[in-house]
């Protein structure tokens, strides 16, 4: 027999706690995503000289470059300048910032998407600049965004498998720990998947239903 | 900086060996692509029920539980895979069951009147496909197609996790060597940063050469540049 059931079964509750911290990243960073890049959007869409233009920048740069590297520049080069922090925050920290990057996109379209004559509105009623954003432009533009968030905390939720290379204890790292130290992967790996698809495959069901629910109705 | 410039060679290994899984898991995601998503539309079910479990499982499982299962438990059945193929499949099958619903949704998007004239002309179904609405449909892959790309690129540096000496391997290597982290890590990032610009340009071209008319995607071009100008 190649799987070796009571195995499986004893090494299921150290799974179930990776999981858990794997779900713990995933929060962590969409919350921090969806933060950063509501900034990063309203900062571009600002135009504010030679700010708006580095952001820009730094959210196709973000974009063009792998999570590993940008995980082990984080981990790695941080602390040869004195600063660090541990495997866990740093993990939340790279993942948050990556995401940000395409959630930044996100929020542009959503924000492009808000018809002109609101703002032609906000500006005949001569609200500030503030009210304008948090009051008018933002509720409408987040409720269209609100599926395509759900698509990305989904891809997080993935992701963050990566951060087992930089020491987070997270669900793969896990099963990559019990495979290493009984000399059997078939177990841990294949519970990890399942683990995986357990969580993501209803919660993709789920944000599907949200998304024809929140399309625009035309 | 001294470091990058003295393992430049080993670099270059790196950075060709990313260049060459790229090319092979992604010519792989393109087959899966079409071989997946074209059974996900079909009407018989056990074409479609075998896609459909296919797609949910490799996006619904991490990439790198992928790769690891390819490269640790596969052993387990007797099959023990190369570094690369076991990196080269799960990039491929990973990417293209994404790429599959990017078919499945262009195809799906076709216009009925075309399906609808081909069987009025008496073409059957796979000449259908062949000549009609396959090509029709690359116009509207080609964008997504190009972000499944980048996206598989950038994917290529967990295949350093698996033993395979590529761009971010080579990284590691060096650094644990000669204790330079910064410039290390730097260029490689700013390598990747210009692979994939490369590849978001190659896949501008190529929607600008497979555009449904041409003549529209040029003057629309001309206008935005005049735009430009005028702007400035």
């Amino acid at each position: 027999m190649i799987w070796d059931s009571n195995f499986a079964i004893s090494v299921f509750p150290l799974l179930l706690e990776g999981l858990g911290v794997t779900v713990q990243i995933t929060l962590l960073g969409t919350l921090l995503a969806a933060v950063l890049g509501l900034v990063f959007a309203v900062l571009r869409r600002l135009a504010i000289p030679v700010l708006s233009p580095v952001v820009s920048f730094l959210v196709v740069f973000v974009r063009g470059t792998p999570l590993l590297v940008q995980a082990y520049c984080a981990f790695f080069v941080l602390p040869a300048y004195g600063v660090s922090f541990d495997a866990l925050t740093t993990g939340v920290v790279v993942i948050g910032i990556n995401y940000s990057a395409y959630m930044a996109e996100v929020y542009r379209s959503g924000i492009q998407g808000v018809p002109k004559g609101q703002w032609e509105a906000a500006t005949a009623l001569s609200l500030p600049g503030a009210r304008t954003w948090g009051r008018i432009i933002l509720p409408q533009a987040i409720r269209t965004v609100v599926p395509m968030l759900g698509n990305y905390l989904i891809q997080m939720f993935k992701d963050s498998a990566v951060l087992s290379a930089i020491t987070v204890v997270e669900l793969m790292a896990t099963a990559q720990a019990i495979g290493s130290s009984n000399f059997r992967y078939l177990e841990p790996l294949t519970m990890a998947a399942l683990l995986f698809l357990a969580v993501s495959y209803p919660a993709s069901r789920l944000v599907n239903r949200l998304e024809r629910r929140y399309a625009p109705q035309h | 900086m001294s470091a990058v410039i003295d393992y430049a060679p080993l670099l270059w290994q790196g950075l060709l060996t990313t260049i060459l899984v790229t090319v092979l898991s992604g010519a792989l995601c393109v087959v899966v692509a079409f071989a997946v998503g074209l059974a996900r539309l079909s009407r018989h079910r056990f074409l479609s029920w075998p896609a459909g479990i296919f797609i949910e499982v490799f996006r619904g499982t991490s990439l790198l539980v992928q790769m690891f299962w390819l490269f640790f438990a596969l052993p387990f059945f007797g099959i023990q895979l190369h570094p690369v193929t076991a990196a080269v499949l799960a990039l491929g099958l990973n990417e293209g069951a994404y790429a599959a619903e990017v078919v499945r949704g262009a195809i799906a998007s076709r216009a009925k009147g075309q399906t609808e004239a081909c069987i009025a002309l008496g073409m059957e179904p796979a000449l259908r496909l062949r000549r009609i609405i396959i090509p029709q449909s690359i116009p509207a892959m080609l964008p997504p197609f190009g972000n499944v790309m980048v996206d598989l690129l950038k994917n290529t540096s967990l295949v350093s996790l698996v033993t395979v000496a590529d761009l971010t391997f080579s990284a590691q290597m060096i650094r644990s060597t000669t204790g330079q982290t910064t410039a290390i890590f730097l260029t490689i990032l700013v390598v990747y940063f210009v692979l994939s610009y490369l590849l978001t340009l190659l896949t501008g071209w190529l929607e600008r050469r497979f555009a449904l008319d041409r003549k529209a995607v040029a003057a629309q071009r001309k206008e935005s540049r005049l735009m430009k100008v005028g702007a400035a």
